[in-house]
């Protein structure tokens, strides 16, 4: 029988011994101890934000406190973030501030949210057995332009917004941008992951269908090429603007709002609303920061003028585009059993819209503003 | 995440992508790398639908552990010593976190792999999670710790100290010059791969050590999105390694990458593990013991060696140089003896070693005392003003140094300093690989080879050049490292801040004249600086000891 006294004597374990230091804020009284904020900067309001606190000044400029400059350069001479990576000029980039106040906690906050209400909207459909209550006619519009859809989303989130967010001469736009971008990559992906859990679940659902659908269908070349010339675009703030003040309204919010989200239910969809109304309130921030930010280059003391020009000359390259994307679109709005909208009243909708949106900006609206059912 | 499997879901989001047929995406960063030959290699799966989730949990936890510490006073408990060097890591660290989110597009563009562009892409946004939580971490410090001073003044200092400037490469270095020179092999395969492993592991450890467990909270959080960049990384090298041509680049750029990477992280991390602790057992591991396991273990002979086999050429010869110069040539206390030299144009306190301090040193590295003691035992004796000047202007038998113009580090290991006449101007630099990065590597040619996309290094690389000849007391003024009476000094070569009196002010630096070593260089005869040389390589720079 062992005893306690005969058990081998144990080395003694090695730790940090914590010691109290009295290291904490008020322990003493001496210059700068109730220094107790970021100085470097101002605020917006009396008191920053936790937004401001983590983002402002992160991202280095050699107009504000970068003594040296940036010490690496591109062989073309330049370096660090330059100004004129767009041709829109500021008295003062550091001013935007993004309206979203996005940084770490929102943006998983957020999305984490989004995806959670997604999947038990699924998770019930899937339990109530909701796909196979779906006509022929829907399920093949879900398969195909719901479908198709996915790959605007990834096309401007990989190709604009993630591109776009290294060229941005402050940490502010740069990681509005980023955030912009996510929601765009997350979108598209929720919106494959529903295409592959109606496959898995719906006799005779075409899970592959929607590749085909983007890269031929006549009806989606328009939207095709929209997206694929935004993501040419080399100076970024036009590449923002074309993307969320010109193709969102007149393509985005008139495909998933003005039509998907008008017809589902007629046609005894619950679920993709959810999917893709998910999509229109990540473009609801996004728009926000967007006006936030071209509200702020137009309205320049200096460079107002400048700017406005150069933003006219890009909206009356970009309108056109995604008005002839937007018209080409037609012949969905005939394609499910039930059409509750006609194509002319949803493409009003999103023009008016959107001639909103730039005369709020101080733009002149493109002439473009007949109505469709005028026209015809 | 659905009962779809991870698998099945990031299959089918691999059909998110299309060959484009209008237009193409602008390229907006140029490569010499050619991926025309690459097979598409699959990076970590990560599906979005579960990441928001997973990263939204682990923030949660980071932040429990935030409002923990406060309940529980944890800085009634954290060493002083510990967190004054956090001014200066905190400055720094957000900038490359968010340099490699700025990094992924310039990735993106360079390699065609859409299943990649997918893995960037959320890298992309864990990056700009690392940045805010960390600068968040810092204003937690700022409203929480005795002596906010620094932290306060924390992005404006990153961008005016010459101690940031040399971090801000690790940044920088990320998002300028060739795409793949900067976002894959300097970023992922270098700095994330090989150095967040002390950056983000073993310094964490050290802050619970010295009473800090925020630190720890923080940064392994951050460290557990590492695995997926490293992911990344691996991919591009893989696909990289497809293409003979690629080879002289990638020997190139993990050349410039390990050394200027050793150069920087060693210097920082070396230091406040070593200089920044209180814990002084015997059995703790050194930073030279952190670094044999964590760099060389780890990294180098368990991801860079098996690398050879497909034909990577590894730096070899550097990696054993640079365990040389932490081992052998005392380089990270080389740093930390010119930071504390360095004092007044500093943002942060640095307490003087003990002999307590002195014992742990020379266990750990036999000799140290014979180098850096008598040196240290001045620091402490001048730490206070009134009787003296600050030690740099002291004759304690310690000269300046000059400045590497690679890695703008000082040229510590004096005997390896390069000086030569580069772009028409005298340069120094601290090792023959630092002199090769400027002389040789950046350029628009390498080894008869064009290479139009290579970065170049500009800005004002010598930090005293743009202070010479001024007074230190306005030096530090222009800075803005001046408390919030006008006048005492942000930093101070000691953590006495319960007696006026010790406090430096600036009247107590006035009168001292700060002269750029590189502007005298450069105004010295040929004759003068050859002996300048001569004198400066073979001085041993110790300090005798007081009979």
């Amino acid at each position: 029988m062992t005893t306690q006294a005969d058990k081998p004597a144990k080395a003694e374990r090695s730790f940090p011994k914590p010691q109290f230091t009295d290291a904490e804020a008020g322990a003493l009284v001496f210059p700068s101890s109730t220094s107790r904020a970021f100085s470097y900067y101002k605020p917006q309001k009396m008191r920053a934000t936790m937004y401001e606190d983590v983002t402002f000044d992160v991202q280095p400029d050699p107009e504000r406190h970068l003594l040296q400059g940036w010490i690496y350069g591109f062989a073309d001479g330049s370096s660090g973030y330059p100004q004129d990576w767009t041709a829109l000029k500021s008295s003062d980039w550091h001013r935007f501030l993004d309206p979203n106040e996005e940084w770490e906690q929102t943006i998983y906050r957020n999305n984490a949210n989004v995806v959670r209400q997604v999947q038990q909207n699924l998770a019930n459909a899937r339990k109530a057995e909701a796909y196979q209550q779906w006509s022929r006619s829907w399920a093949r519009f879900v398969e195909r332009h719901v479908g198709a859809w996915m790959h605007a989303e990834q096309g401007l989130g990989m190709h604009v917004f993630v591109a776009i967010q290294r060229s941005a001469p402050t940490n502010m736009i740069n990681n509005a941008l980023a955030v912009n971008s996510v929601h765009k990559l997350r979108f598209a992906q929720d919106l494959a992951l529903y295409n592959l859990d109606i496959e898995e679940r719906l006799d005779g659902f075409d899970g592959s269908a929607h590749r085909e659908v983007w890269q031929s269908d006549p009806a989606w070349q328009g939207v095709r090429e929209n997206t694929e010339r935004l993501t040419a675009v080399q100076d970024w703030a036009e590449a923002l603007f074309a993307a969320n003040l010109v193709f969102e309204p007149l393509v985005g919010e008139l495909f998933r709002s003005h039509l998907v989200l008008q017809i589902s239910a007629r046609n005894g969809d619950y679920t993709t609303p959810t999917v893709m109304g998910a999509g229109e309130n990540d473009y609801d921030r996004d728009l926000r920061y967007t006006r936030a930010l071209f509200t702020l280059l137009l309205g320049d003391a200096t460079h107002g003028a400048g700017n406005k020009a150069v933003v006219q000359e890009w909206l009356e390259r970009w309108a056109p585009v995604s008005l002839e994307a937007a018209r080409r679109l037609q012949p969905l709005w005939s394609q499910s059993a039930e059409k509750p909208v006609r194509f002319e009243d949803s493409l009003d909708r999103a023009k008016e819209r959107f001639a909103r949106l730039i005369e709020d900006l101080g733009l002149a609206a493109p002439a473009d503003r007949t109505s469709e059912r005028n026209a015809k | 995440m659905s009962r779809q499997s991870l698998s099945k879901a990031h299959k089918k989001i691999t059909e998110l992508s299309w060959d484009p047929t209008f237009a193409t995406p602008a390229t907006r960063f140029a490569t010499d790398y050619r991926f025309d030959k690459a097979p598409k290699k699959d990076p970590l799966k990560q599906v979005l639908r579960s990441y928001f989730p997973m990263e939204e949990e682990k923030d949660n936890r980071v932040y429990g552990a935030m409002d923990g510490a406060i309940r529980g006073n944890m800085f009634r408990q954290v060493q002083e010593r510990w967190m004054e060097w956090q001014k200066l890591f905190l400055s720094i660290i957000p900038f490359p976190e968010i340099s490699a989110a700025r990094a992924m597009p310039m990735a993106i563009g360079a390699v065609p792999n859409p299943q990649l562009h997918n893995g960037l892409a959320v890298q992309m946004i864990d990056e700009v999670r690392h940045s805010t939580i960390q600068m968040n971490l810092k204003r937690l410090y700022m409203n929480h710790y005795i002596d906010p001073a620094g932290f306060d003044i924390s992005e404006k200092a990153f961008a005016n100290c010459y101690a940031g400037t040399i971090g801000r490469q690790f940044g920088e270095g990320f998002i300028t010059g060739d795409a793949i020179t900067a976002a894959n092999v300097y970023l992922t395969l270098v700095a994330e791969t090989a150095f967040t492993n002390t950056l983000f592991v073993a310094m964490p450890a050290e802050a619970a050590a010295n009473g800090d467990y925020l630190l720890p909270s923080v940064f392994h959080s951050v460290q557990s999105d590492e695995s997926r960049h490293i992911s990344n990384g691996y991919s591009i090298l893989l696909m990289a390694l497809a293409d003979e041509d690629n080879r002289q680049l990638l020997e190139r750029d993990l050349r410039y990458a390990w050394w200027n990477n050793h150069c920087v992280v060693d210097a920082a991390i070396g230091t406040f593990i070593e200089y920044g602790s209180k814990d002084r057992r015997k059995d703790r591991d050194s930073y030279a013991e952190m670094w044999r396991r964590w760099i060389y273990d780890d990294y180098y002979r368990s991801y860079l060696i098996p690398l050879e086999k497909y034909g990577l050429k590894i730096p070899h010869d550097l990696v054993e140089e640079a365990w040389k110069r932490i081992w052998n040539q005392g380089y990270v206390h080389k740093v930390a003896q010119f930071f504390a030299t360095g004092w007044p144009v500093n943002f942060w306190r640095i307490d003087g070693m003990t002999d307590d301090d002195f014992e742990w040193f020379e266990s750990k590295y036999p000799g140290w005392y014979a180098e850096y003691g008598a040196w240290w035992e001045a620091y402490n004796r001048l730490r206070h003003p009134g009787a003296n000047k600050p030690i740099a202007f002291e004759d304690v038998g310690y000269q300046y140094p000059h400045r590497c113009w690679s890695c703008m580090v000082p040229c510590l290991v004096r005997q390896d300093m390069v000086v030569d006449k580069v772009d028409g101007q005298w340069r120094t630099y601290c090792s023959e690989t630092c002199a090769w990065t400027d002389t040789t590597a950046f350029r628009p040619e390498y080894e008869g080879r064009a290479t139009p996309s290579m970065g170049r290094l500009t800005g004002k690389r010598e930090w005293e050049t743009c202070y010479h000849g001024q007074d230190l007391a306005d030096i530090v003024t222009d800075l803005g490292y001046v408390r919030d009476d006008g006048k005492t000094l942000i930093p101070q070569p000691h953590l006495d801040l319960d007696d006026a009196k010790k406090l430096w002010t600036l009247d107590d630096v006035r009168g001292n004249t700060f002269i750029s070593p590189n502007v005298a260089l450069n105004e010295m005869s040929d004759e003068e600086r050859e002996a300048h040389v001569a004198d400066y390589r073979s001085r041993t720079n110790i300090t005798p000891s007081m009979p």
